[in-house]
């Protein structure tokens, strides 16, 4: 689980389903379950920070040269050219 | 003057199947005409001729390729339409339609072309629902494929920012109808497969007549999705007349709204899922440490963890009541010597001269001499002696001596 950069939102999301449901489950030791939680936690973090990182950004790219034109979505009226 | 090169028959029939083979547009074309002279030898390859007014064209259609493509029973006097190859038959010195496969000649071209695509392209597998990826839950960018300037973008755009506000696209603008659609689709593509983030991707274009939607039944269209290394969705088609860009693409979507619900999560339920996973892990791990905590509880009032504690309790309880005896014998002790000591005491003072003098009696001696003078004979009338009294001495001269003999007798 080092490498949780490279995780995709859903395998997180999975990853952190399996985590809750092992414990809620029998058998874990008190220190398994701790350590299970900050798991947890850092998929909820990674999760949440994916949520966010969305630039809110309309990428336009030309196909005759590799160039791209970006336009901010939250201004009204992109789009609609 | 140069000499004229002579060539034999078999090298001219060679030269014109290699001419003939590298013309592209005769490996695979469709004729239109009327069967005539049909034959079915024992092998079971049909031969035939197709004319019109005014030409004949020599074809053979194999056995092997009959039971593919052939959907119709051949008889002389039909009207076809064959789809081959024309190549040379060298031992005839003729050329000769190689069919693949015949149609009635009432269909239309593209109908029958698009049969053929379509077949062909199902036998690959390029349509098989094994093939089929799945949607990333949340893509870090969508990619686009459409006219810049369409409803669809619009919609697309509307219904992803509804669903997840701020979500990234990408747009690789392409003319989704006419002669350049295509390669442009094609080429955006393969543009936007090799965009950092993008992770899956909406080609669509609004509805149109059978004609405005051949593009996305154009092959290299099909295979450039096909080969899309992220799931595609495609908007495109109706529901009554897919095109084969629906059929090939992971997804298929009725509307470009329906393809960009398909491809943007909503923002707030992902928030939710989140938050409820994240109070389950904590009620889970509260509710281990509570249980953990009775455990500990229950274990620490056990009859084994008590009893350690009680025999220590004894011990010291055993100890105190020796340091106790310890004590008080140490007292009695004390309290014996101490009498004892006042005892001596008492006997001592009994013993001293001055309780005598205390008493009325008086110590009478020569002056400096220690000894008290016992009998009268010690001193002579004269002599001077110290009478020590309890308080203070007084200096006498002795007048007279009496009694000596019973104190001499008695010496004696």
């Amino acid at each position: 689980m080092s490498a949780t950069g490279e995780l995709k939102f859903e395998e997180a999301l999975q990853q952190l389903e399996n985590i809750v449901r092992a414990l809620e489950g029998e058998g874990l030791t008190l220190e398994e379950s701790l350590s299970y939680y900050q798991e947890g936690i850092k998929m909820v973090q990674l999760c949440r920070q994916r949520l966010q990182e969305v630039e809110g950004k309309l990428q336009v790219l030309l196909l005759d040269e590799d160039d791209t034109v970006t336009r901010d979505l939250n201004r009204p009226g992109d789009g609609h050219e | 003057m140069p000499v004229p090169k002579v060539l034999a028959v078999r090298e001219l029939t060679a030269y014109l199947q290699r001419l003939l083979a590298n013309d592209g547009r005769l490996a695979n074309l469709w004729v239109r005409g009327e069967v005539s002279n049909l034959r079915q030898p024992a092998s079971g390859h049909l031969y035939f001729t197709l004319k019109d007014q005014t030409a004949a064209l020599r074809c053979v259609f194999f056995q092997g390729r009959r039971r593919l493509g052939s959907n119709i029973n051949l008889k002389d006097g039909l009207e076809i339409i064959a789809r081959g190859q024309v190549a040379i038959y060298p031992r005839d010195g003729v050329y000769q339609l190689y069919v693949a496969e015949v149609f009635p000649a009432g269909v239309g071209l593209t109908s029958l072309a698009l049969q053929e695509l379509t077949a062909r392209l199902e036998r690959e597998g390029l349509f098989a629902p094994e093939r089929k990826r799945a949607l990333p839950l949340l893509p870090r960018r969508v990619g686009i494929v459409t006219s810049a300037s369409g409803a669809v973008l619009r919609d697309i755009i509307t219904v992803s920012q509804r669903r997840f506000p701020g979500i990234d696209l990408v747009l690789a603008p392409a003319a989704v109808q006419g002669e350049a659609a295509p390669a442009e689709l094609v080429k955006a593509l393969e543009l936007l497969a090799r965009q950092p983030g993008v992770e899956v991707i909406i080609i669509g274009r609004g509805g149109g007549s059978a004609e405005d939607l051949s593009a996305f039944n154009n092959e290299a269209v099909v295979r450039a999705i096909f080969g899309c290394p992220v799931p595609v969705i495609a908007a495109v088609g109706h529901e009554t007349d897919l095109t084969l860009a629906d059929r090939v693409a992971d997804r298929r979507a009725p509307t470009p709204s329906a393809a960009a619900e398909m491809a943007v999560p909503v923002k707030a339920e992902l928030e939710q899922r989140l938050l409820s996973l994240a109070i389950r892990a904590r009620r889970a791990v509260e509710h281990r440490i509570k249980l953990a905590r009775a455990q500990l509880e229950r274990l620490s009032q056990s009859r084994g963890m008590t009893r350690l504690p009680q025999e220590i309790y004894y011990r010291q309880q055993y100890l105190d009541g020796l340091e106790q005896r310890l004590r008080q014998a140490w007292q009695q002790r004390l309290t014996e010597r101490q009498q004892a000591f006042q005892h001596l005491v008492a006997r001592l003072e009994a013993a001293s001269p001055l309780v005598i003098l205390n008493r009325g009696y008086a110590v009478c001696r020569r002056p400096g001499e220690a000894n008290p003078l016992r009998c009268s004979r010690e001193v002579a009338p004269g002599d001077r002696v110290e009478v020590v009294l309890y308080r203070g001495c007084l200096y006498c001269r002795v007048e007279e001596c009496n009694g000596g003999k019973i104190c001499q007798q008695q010496e004696n």
